[in-house]
C-alpha cells in the first residue's frame, strides 16, 4: 500500500487537493441560501489587495486633479461665459418645470400615491473588480464604517449600477453589477409600463425577462426600476431596449443596454437612506390638485354679466373658477386662481399650509355672491372678497361647515 | 527508460526566491482585479492562470505546481464575491499539476512551445471551470469555442512576453 501511495504520490496529492476543494465548494453551495457569514479568506484577500488599489486610485486622482486643476485650464473663460448663458436658460426652464412638478406632486397627493425619495447617498470610488469574465462585480472604497450595508442600491448619475453584496468590510464593499448573471432587478418599461426582471447573462449582457410575448414593444424604449425588488427606488434609469426577440416559453427576450457604463465605472453613489412618503404640497402655493382638476372639469355656464350681483348664489353643482388678477396658470409668476366649492367656502387660501395644519377659510356672513369676471363684467380680482381665516383655539384647524350642495373635493 | 522530449539542459529544474514566489502571484491577482476597471478588454486575460502555468513548467514539480495553482486559484476566488470559493481553485490546481507534469516531458523554454502549452492549458482551465460552475455550483454558463480559443490565443500571446520577463526571477537549483 505504501508503495502504491509513494508510486502515485503526485496523483494522490492531486486527488486530496481536489477532493478538499470540491467538499468545500459543496458546503458553500449548500449554505448559500442561508445567511452565511463572509469567509475569512475573502477578508484576508481583500485586506491584501485593496490597500494597493486604494493607493493607486489615490495617486491617480491626485495626478488627475493636478492636471485638470492647474494645467488644463485653456478656454475656461469662454467656457465660463457659455455656462453662465446656459444657466440662465436653465433657470427659465427650471421655473416652468417646477410648476409641472408641483402639479404632479399635488395630483400624486390627491391619489394617495407614496413616493420614494432618495434622502442620502454616499459617493464611493471604484477600486477593484473581480477581474473575471464570468463574474461581474466591483469593489468600492467605502464600507461599514461609512454606513454601507448589504443590499443597498448603487447608482451613478446615468443609472443603476448594482447592489452591495454581503460581507461588507470596514472600508471596502463588494458590489454586484446588474450585468452579472446572479443579479436581478425589478424593472419596467417606461412608456408601456410593462414590468419584468432585469438579469445579467453569462456574456455580461443585460436582458429583461418575464415580459409576455404578446406585448408590442420596440427598440429604444427606456427601462426604469420598478421598485418591486425593495432595493432600487422606483424610477431610476436602468437602460434602453436594444433588441427584442422571442424568448423561452411565452416570454420575450429583451436586450437592454445599461444606462450606466458598467465597463468604465470610476465613481458611484450608494443609496444609504431612502424614505417613502406622500408628496407634500409646496408651501406658499395657492393651487391644489382639486383646483387643477376643477379647471379641467365641465362647469355650469356662467351667468350673464348684467345679472343681479346681490342675488343669492346658485347651488354649485359644478365648480367654478374665479381667476385671480393676471391669471395665467402656466407661468410661474402668475397669481393663483381660486376655486369656489360652494357659496360659503373658498379654497383659495386653503392650500397655503400643508396638511394637516391647513387653515380653512370661510367668508364673513352674510356671504356676498362669488365674484367672477362672468358675473361682474369687469376684471375685479377675486382676491378682494372679504374673508377671514377661521382658526379654532390653540391653533387647531377648524373643520369647515358642511355644505349640503357643495361638492366636496376628494381628499 | 522513459522517453522525454527535453534535452539535458532544458530538464533543469528552477526555483524562485521566496519574495518572488509570493509577490509575483499577488501582483498577478492584483493586476487582474485592477486593470480591467480601466482597460475593460483586459478581462479576457487571466494573469493568475499564466503565473500558475509559468511556475508549474519552471519548477517541474507536480506537488509544487498543484499547490501553487490551488493557492492562486483560491486567492482569485476570494476576490470574486459572486462565486463560491473553490471554482478557480480547482481549475488552477489541475492546470498547475498538468503544467508541471508536462514541463518534465517537453521543452517549455522556447517561445513556440510556451505559446502552444499556454493555449492548451487555457482551454483545459476553461473546461474545468465550466464543468465545476455548471455541474457543482449550478451557474448557467455559456460555452463558445470561438470565444475560448480566442481568449486562449490572446493569453498565449501575452504569456510569451510575460514568461520571458519572469525568466529573470528563475534560479538554478
Amino acid at each position: 500500500m505504501e508503495n502504491l501511495i509513494s508510486r502515485y504520490r503526485n496523483l494522490t496529492i492531486l486527488a486530496i487537493l481536489l477532493f478538499a476543494q470540491v467538499l468545500g465548494l459543496a458546503i458553500q453551495v449548500k449554505r448559500s441560501s442561508e445567511n452565511s457569514t463572509t469567509r475569512l479568506i475573502r477578508i484576508w484577500a481583500l485586506e491584501a489587495v485593496t490597500p494597493f488599489e486604494r493607493g493607486i486610485v489615490w495617486v491617480q486622482n491626485g495626478i488627475s486633479n493636478l492636471w485638470q486643476g492647474y494645467f488644463y485650464l485653456r478656454g475656461v473663460r469662454q467656457e465660463n461665459r457659455d455656462l453662465k448663458q446656459t444657466i440662465e436658460q436653465l433657470k427659465i426652464e427650471r421655473a416652468s418645470l417646477r410648476e409641472d412638478a408641483e402639479q404632479a406632486h399635488r395630483l400624486q397627493a390627491l391619489l394617495g400615491f407614496k413616493e420614494q425619495y432618495i434622502t442620502k447617498t454616499l459617493a464611493a470610488q471604484v477600486i477593484g473588480s473581480s477581474g473575471s469574465e464570468q463574474s461581474h462585480s466591483i469593489y468600492i472604497d467605502k464600507g461599514s464604517r461609512d454606513g454601507v450595508k448589504p443590499d443597498q442600491a448603487v447608482i451613478t448619475a446615468d443609472g443603476v449600477v448594482g447592489k452591495v453584496l454581503r460581507g461588507v468590510q470596514e472600508h471596502v464593499a463588494g458590489v454586484l453589477l446588474i450585468n452579472d448573471q446572479t443579479s436581478g432587478v425589478g424593472a419596467l418599461l417606461a412608456s408601456s409600463r410593462l414590468q419584468g426582471v432585469l438579469r445579467g447573462t453569462p456574456t455580461g449582457e443585460v436582458v429583461l425577462e418575464k415580459v409576455m410575448s404578446d406585448e408590442a414593444l420596440k427598440a429604444g424604449e427606456k427601462v426604469v426600476t420598478s421598485g418591486g425588488d425593495r432595493i432600487f427606488p422606483k424610477g431610476l434609469p436602468v437602460g434602453t431596449v436594444t433588441k427584442i426577440s422571442p424568448g423561452p416559453e411565452l416570454f420575450l427576450n429583451i436586450r437592454v443596454r445599461p444606462a450606466a457604463d458598467l465597463n468604465r465605472l470610476e465613481e458611484v453613489l450608494v443609496i444609504t437612506e431612502e424614505e417613502r412618503k406622500e408628496p407634500a404640497v409646496a408651501s406658499g402655493e395657492h393651487l391644489r390638485a382639486v383646483d387643477i382638476l376643477a379647471q379641467r372639469l365641465p362647469s355650469v355656464p356662467d351667468q350673464p354679466a348684467d345679472s343681479n350681483p346681490n342675488a343669492p348664489p346658485p347651488p354649485t353643482s359644478g365648480l367654478k373658477i374665479a381667476p385671480a388678477p393676471n391669471s395665467q396658470m402656466s407661468t410661474p409668476s402668475a397669481a393663483p386662481a381660486r376655486v369656489k366649492a360652494g357659496p360659503t367656502e373658498t379654497l383659495g387660501e386653503a392650500a397655503d399650509k400643508p396638511q394637516p395644519t391647513r387653515k380653512k377659510t370661510v367668508p364673513v356672513p352674510p356671504s356676498p355672491p362669488p365674484v367672477t369676471p362672468a358675473n361682474t363684467g369687469n376684471s375685479r380680482p377675486a382676491a378682494s372678497q372679504p374673508e377671514v381665516q377661521a382658526e379654532s383655539p390653540k391653533g387647531q384647524p377648524r373643520e369647515p361647515q358642511p355644505q349640503p350642495q357643495s361638492e366636496q373635493p376628494p381628499q | 527508460m522513459p522517453i522525454t522530449y527535453t534535452s539535458n539542459e532544458q530538464v533543469e529544474v528552477y526555483r524562485f526566491s521566496p519574495p518572488a514566489a509570493i509577490l509575483i502571484p499577488l501582483l498577478a491577482v492584483f493586476l487582474q482585479a485592477f486593470v480591467p476597471l480601466r482597460l475593460h478588454f483586459f478581462s479576457i486575460f487571466d494573469l493568475p492562470l499564466l503565473v500558475v502555468i509559468f511556475f508549474g513548467v519552471a519548477r517541474r514539480n507536480p506537488v509544487s505546481g498543484m499547490l501553487t495553482g490551488a493557492a492562486i486559484g483560491i486567492l482569485q476566488d476570494a476576490l470574486t464575491p459572486s462565486l463560491p470559493i473553490g471554482v478557480f481553485g480547482i481549475a488552477n490546481t489541475v492546470v498547475g499539476y498538468g503544467a508541471s507534469s508536462l514541463g518534465v516531458k517537453i521543452d517549455v523554454d522556447n517561445m513556440a512551445s510556451r505559446f502552444l502549452v499556454t493555449i492548451f492549458f487555457c482551454v483545459v482551465h476553461e473546461i474545468v471551470y465550466f464543468t465545476i460552475a455548471s455541474g457543482l455550483v449550478g451557474i448557467t454558463v455559456q460555452w463558445s469555442w470561438a470565444h475560448e480559443l480566442g481568449s486562449a490565443i490572446a493569453n498565449a500571446a501575452l504569456a510569451v512576453g510575460m514568461f520571458a520577463a519572469l525568466d529573470r526571477f528563475k534560479q538554478r537549483t
